[in-house]
């Protein structure tokens, strides 16, 4: 620590070149929180402490083919499966096709499987006595304004009524309450529709179901069951993949954009330019104080500690930026989730992000300070003495 | 007595490319504790060579060389930096300070190595700079003060951890007259009144005028000693 002021003022001896670079390293960093905070919402959507209870059951073949709903009473016979319910995509949108709503088209059961949705006794009667009724989502609500009662117009990015048009109208009877934080960002922006309504609507949709949920009797029993129900599908045309709901939605998000892939490239682009640029600011910063690191080692000072000296200056610079920069993510996150309306709902960034950024801060600043550190330690001082 | 440096057949020879150069031949050389010792000698001579080898900045290619009893020719880079630490203290021509820090902290720099606290370091830093006349520029940067104030702070950073040998190099070379004559005066007070030995390499007869004796060195050889 005894060292940490005359590493402070090497760093600081440039002042607009090292701000510049720390200025680059806060925007390396901070987009780094943005898009770690977007890698764990997907990666954590849809899950819940309920999810390893469920299985997930749709096409082999793509998650848009259908499966017919005769399946369920046959589901229902394999040992270990205690209820089996159903559900589509809806794909509505709210006015503006930009409005995009998680909704599906469920089975009456479909909530008797989701303990983490909430919904009033008063309000699930009203949903069942209303062919035209919604649940909607806590968060969904407050983004648009609604409140129980409600009639609302949406257009189905997909499915037409009888008469082609792709306008529905709903009642909205309730409101979802999520009793899950982790998942919360899911279920609040959600609208459940009546499956019958939307199946004697839509000619598009005969008897077909998007995907089927299970809920198992044992939790450990959950890779036979899933097998078994495969098997009842077999060499069909309708052949299955039975996979727990974590996998289920990590395959869906998958088929969308593989989110981890995107996010590792952009930050591995992003970083390799970092390291090349701090690199360079470390190098000239060293190039240029050759005279002074040839007094201090003139004085006494070990190439040991002069090393670790450059590589701590190195080091710092990073942890510095990189700091500032995640911590400026910390309240960006929440503001870009509000001001998406709900479409985004990112994850703050964790203690998981805040360990990787910092290793990360490390190991840039260990790298970028490898080659300086080394040539300083290397340094002879009777030539950088004498200016040769 | 013992004397302080003993310098015993001595030749070094650099490198370059394919060439080899001899730049010291063979140096004797005794120098008495509480010596202030002038090198002379035209450029290429060998003077700055020699006072490395005594320094231990460098490593002679031959014979040995003895510091206070010990030999420090056969010692390896870390002993040496340690030996360095707290036994000698190096005054530049170009000052060479560190421009970012004050003139106080520039003068803890050796202290660093020490085990001193902070408030010690402080203290013996602020008793350094009282010492060159320099008490009321602690807190300045080297860029806001003149030629002779930055070298009276260099010496002041030789002595803070009161080394036995202080090893000049040019110390007026970038002076004017009156910076000088203050440095020297001062490099001589350090000789009389506290016992430091001195080791000096200038150009200038009259900054050699300071020192109680005057080596020439020409085509690394010794030729002459004149006692002032």
């Amino acid at each position: 620590m005894k060292y940490l002021h005359l590493i402070w003022a090497s760093l600081f001896r440039r002042k607009t070149r090292t701000i510049l670079t720390l200025v680059s390293i806060v925007a390396a960093f901070l987009l780094f929180g943005l898009l770690d905070a977007v890698r764990t919402s997907f990666a954590e959507a849809g899950q819940s402490a309920n999810g390893a209870q469920r299985l997930q059951t749709g096409s082999r073949l793509s998650f848009i083919q259908t499966l017919p709903q005769s399946l369920q009473s046959r589901m229902e016979q394999v040992p270990g499966v205690k209820t089996v319910t159903y559900a589509n995509w809806f794909g509505g949108a709210y006015q503006d096709p930009h409005n995009q709503v998680f909704s599906f088209a469920v089975a009456p059961n479909y909530l008797d499987l989701y303990p983490e949705m909430s919904v009033s006794d008063a309000e699930r009667k009203a949903f069942a006595e209303t062919r035209t009724g919604v649940l909607v989502g806590e968060g969904l609500m407050q983004r648009f304004h609604w409140k129980v009662g409600d009639r609302i117009p949406m257009q189905s990015t997909i499915f037409p009524d009888r008469s082609g048009s792709k306008n529905w109208v709903f009642d909205i009877s309730g409101v979802i309450h999520s009793t899950d934080k982790k998942a919360a960002g899911f279920f609040d922006q959600m609208m459940l529709l009546h499956w019958t309504y939307f199946d004697d609507t839509t000619p598009y949709n005969r008897g077909q179901v998007g995907w089927y949920v299970t809920r198992v009797t044992d939790v450990n029993q959950a890779d036979r069951v899933a097998k078994a129900i495969d098997a009842l599908s077999a060499n069909s045309d309708h052949e299955t993949r039975t996979q727990t709901e974590q996998a289920a939605t990590a395959s869906w998000m998958k088929q969308l954009a593989d989110i981890g892939l995107i996010v590792t490239s952009i930050m591995g682009a992003v970083f390799f330019t970092l390291m090349l640029l701090s690199g360079n600011t470390m190098m000239q910063a060293v190039r240029e104080r050759t005279s002074e690191l040839a007094v201090l080692k003139t004085i006494g000072f070990s190439s040991t500690s002069v090393l670790a000296m450059v590589l701590a200056e190195s080091v710092l610079l990073l942890l510095l930026g990189g700091v500032i920069g995640i911590g400026l993510a910390e309240p960006l996150i929440p503001l870009i989730s509000h001001g998406s309306n709900g479409m985004l709902a990112l994850s703050p960034v964790g203690a998981s992000s805040w360990a990787l950024g910092l290793a990360l801060m490390l190991a840039i600043g260990v790298l970028v300070g490898a080659l300086p550190a080394w040539s300083a330690m290397r340094l002879n001082i009777v030539d950088a003495l004498a200016r040769r | 007595m013992t004397p302080l440096i003993e310098i015993r057949d001595v030749s070094k020879i650099y490198e370059r490319g394919r060439q080899k150069v001899e730049v010291l031949h063979h140096i004797d050389l005794d120098v008495a504790q509480g010596q202030f010792l002038a090198l002379m000698g035209p450029s290429g001579s060998g003077k700055t060579t020699l006072l490395n080898l005594i320094g231990g900045l460098d490593s002679p290619t031959g014979g040995s060389i003895t510091v206070g009893g010990q030999r420090i020719d056969n010692l390896g880079a870390g002993a040496l930096a340690k030996w360095r630490a707290s036994q000698v203290g190096f005054v530049f021509q170009f000052y060479n300070l560190m421009p970012m820090l004050s003139a106080q902290r520039n003068v803890e720099l050796p202290l660093l190595l020490t085990k001193l606290s902070g408030a010690e370091r402080r203290k013996r830093a602020a008793i350094a700079l009282d010492l060159v006349g320099l008490a009321d520029r602690a807190s300045h940067k080297p860029t806001e003060l003149s030629g002779g104030q930055q070298q009276r702070v260099s010496i002041a950073r030789a002595i803070v951890s009161d080394p036995t040998l202080l090893v000049c190099d040019e110390p007026t070379g970038d002076l004017d007259r009156q910076s000088a004559e203050d440095v020297l005066a001062l490099l001589r007070a350090l000789n009389r009144d506290h016992g430091k030995t001195i080791l000096m390499v200038t150009h200038d007869p009259k900054a050699a005028e300071y020192a109680n004796q005057t080596l020439h060195l020409d085509k690394g050889t010794l030729v002459e000693q004149v006692a002032a």
